[in-house]
């Protein structure tokens, strides 16, 4: 049903889809951890070391998600 | 231009393939015995320049492991693993950068005929094999750690908990994430240190004058966070592991 053209055609719109629709929640999710992040250092500057390490953390889980949007795409458009 | 998503292959032992990423992994593994061998040639309490140099990463790394750990016994116990995943993951991550990485190889002809270019070298975390192969370390030393401090019965039954069916379901999906946790820390790496090196692979062919300059930076940048991430992730996985059941 699908030849050799359509079929690369198909798997360029799916890769695209794939990190564009996988990189919203992440961006989402970032945005709000640093948002309370920084709202948290606002009021209680002393703890300004512990809040940024634990906010580091936690950004760097909210964009494995992303990452792992984009080994999908990756692994669609290239194998 | 192409992009491979596995590390190509270069030579072979025997029937045991190398792929371009292993070669520069060995590389990084020379390159940090050579160094430490020479900063720790001579210890003095008044440090010479190298020695200084890495008792600031020692310190850093010190410090940061005991502001999770919060007990220094505990830290100095489990310091060597943390540093050594550290220091090796940010050598291999800043490795890839140098100019001739993914640039200097052979053209050959692949299994469908075509003809690929084949880098000699690759940033030896692009490699899923080798961020596995660090993931599935990191959690069995965290098991191992676990029953070390609190006794096997004790850390089964985090896992295996039948006093109600809620702790049952809770435990075992505890079980689910440790295995989680192997995947999601091997594709963090890789995905992180990959896809870097395609952003710089494409913004190189599309304007290779001064523009990659600052993704350049970037990639430093992603490559200190990631040895960090993983640091810090395995360090807040062996302080649960190694605490009693709540």
């Amino acid at each position: 049903m699908l030849e050799g053209g359509s079929i690369d055609a198909v798997k360029a719109i799916a890769a695209a889809a794939t990190i564009a629709i996988g990189a919203i929640a992440p961006a989402i999710a970032i945005g709000l951890i640093g948002s309370k992040g920084v709202e948290a250092i606002g009021r209680n500057p002393e703890s300004a070391g512990k809040v940024q390490s634990s906010m580091i953390l936690a950004i760097a889980f909210a964009e494995a998600i992303a990452i792992y949007a984009l080994v999908i795409a990756l692994i669609v458009k290239f194998v | 231009m192409e992009i491979s998503l596995a590390a190509e292959k270069i030579a072979h032992i025997g029937s045991f393939p190398i792929t371009n990423s292993m070669l520069l992994s060995w590389v990084a593994s020379i390159f940090l015995i050579f160094v430490s061998m020479l900063a720790t040639n001579k210890i003095s309490i008044i440090p010479n320049k190298i020695q200084n140099f890495f008792e600031t990463i020692i310190e850093f790394l010190f410090d940061t492991a005991n502001s999770v750990l919060e007990n220094e016994e505990i830290t100095k116990k489990y310091f060597p693993l943390i540093a050594t995943l550290f220091i090796f993951i940010l050598t291999n991550n800043w490795l890839g950068l140098l100019p001739g990485v993914g640039t200097i190889g052979l053209n050959e002809i692949n299994k469908s005929g075509h003809e690929v270019f084949v880098p000699i070298l690759r940033a030896g975390t692009a490699d899923l094999n080798m961020t596995l192969a660090l993931a599935i370390v990191t959690m069995t030393a965290v098991q191992v750690f676990g029953v070390a401090a609190i006794g096997t019965f004790k850390y089964a039954k985090k896992f295996f908990n039948f006093s109600n069916p809620i702790n049952a379901f809770v435990g075992l999906l505890e079980l689910m994430g440790e295995f989680a946790r192997i995947v999601s820390f091997s594709f963090r790496l890789f995905g992180n240190v990959f896809a870097g090196e395609v952003l710089l692979m494409v913004i190189a062919f599309l304007i290779p004058y001064l523009v990659p300059l600052p993704f350049f930076f970037l990639e430093l940048f992603v490559g200190l966070i990631q040895a960090l991430v993983f640091t810090m992730l395995a360090l807040v996985f062996i302080k649960g592991a190694i605490q009693e059941a709540h």
